[in-house]
């Protein structure tokens, strides 16, 4: 099943539910109308919650960087000495 | 390197495309000789005629090294990511394919926990992640990370990949797995990248993450534009109707 039947079907199963809450009445008319939106809603603020969250705990390493640079001066050397051009050009 | 690694028949071939890295070439051929003594690999450079003598290099890399540990099967021009896979790939005797980027970006210090990733979980596919704890970019400033995050949180919240990183291109295939993956793939760029992954996912093989830290070296130069943004969107819309 391609990944987009399986969001349809989900769309379509909440959407029988809200027409289902519609019909029955347990909530209030007024709100139940506003459940499409409040849902859309919530979405994007979570969306842009997971955004805020992540950029702040957003993993980095500038000591890689440092390690990157003995690595390659120690494989300049190594290489150098065996015949491989290392010059930068 | 510790007995598990003196492992039982397991060949590894590491393919790592280039095009102009005549510099970086030798540098990633020694850290890979470094970081993985005891275990049966070869690696695989497919260089799309890169004019700055990046298969001179690697020809005097086969000197030192030996032509049965580097083969060099270049093609005449600029081809693509994925063909260069699967050129690769034809050349490759081993069970097990690495794909990784010439430019130091990808570590080869991470290739040994690649490897027990695998062997401990008998894992079909183990692909590096840079945005879990242990992961990690450096280089990148903010407008890059946040629409690095936008991006990943939009596609775990529409495609649900099953795993974190979706563009990275550090991975680890059984080589079985690769062939039958890749032959399903046609895109291009990194949007391929995800589209690889994604197909794994879907088609239930078993994939496993390692923790990698990402030291980008293309500095200054802003990869992310516009057009990439809506290059990216397409990709995803794609994914989620063809996967």
């Amino acid at each position: 099943m391609k990944h987009i039947v399986k969001i349809f079907s989900l769309v379509v199963a909440i959407t029988a539910l809200w027409i289902g809450l519609l019909q029955s009445s347990v909530i209030p008319r007024s709100h139940t109308w506003l459940l499409p939106v409040y849902f859309v809603v919530s979405l994007g603020c979570y969306g842009l919650l997971m955004v805020g969250v992540g950029l702040m705990n957003f993993p980095t390493c500038p000591q890689e960087a440092l390690l990157l640079q003995e690595d390659i001066v120690e494989a300049k050397e190594y290489l150098k000495q065996r015949g491989v051009d290392v010059s930068s050009s | 390197m510790d007995a598990q690694n003196k492992n039982q028949a397991n060949k590894y071939s590491i393919i790592v495309p280039t095009y102009n890295e005549r510099l970086n070439i030798g540098l990633i051929v020694y850290l890979i000789f470094k970081h993985l003594k005891d275990v049966d690999f070869e690696v695989i450079v497919v260089d799309d005629g890169s004019p700055d003598g990046t298969q001179d290099t690697v020809i005097q890399l086969q000197k030192v090294y030996g032509e049965d540990r580097i083969l060099l099967r270049p093609r005449p021009k600029k081809l693509g990511l994925g063909t260069a896979y699967i050129h690769g790939m034809k050349h490759a005797s081993g069970n097990f394919v690495v794909i990784m980027d010439a430019d130091l970006s990808h570590h080869p210090k991470y290739l040994p926990k690649f490897i027990s990733k695998q062997m401990e979980t008998r894992a079909d596919i183990v692909t590096g992640t840079r945005y879990v704890k242990g992961g990690g970019v450096h280089g990148w400033n903010l407008m890059r990370k946040l629409t690095s995050r936008g991006a990943n949180v939009l596609a775990q919240t529409f495609l649900w990949p099953g795993v974190s990183d979706l563009t990275g291109s550090f991975r680890l295939y059984r080589k079985s797995v690769l062939e039958d993956i890749i032959s399903c793939c046609v895109s291009k760029g990194y949007v391929f990248q995800m589209e690889m992954i994604v197909r794994a996912s879907r088609k239930g093989y078993h994939i496993e993450e390692v923790p990698i830290t990402f030291v980008d070296r293309v500095f200054g130069s802003s990869k992310l534009g516009g057009s990439e943004i809506v290059e990216y969107l397409k990709g995803l819309a794609y994914l989620l109707v063809t996967t």
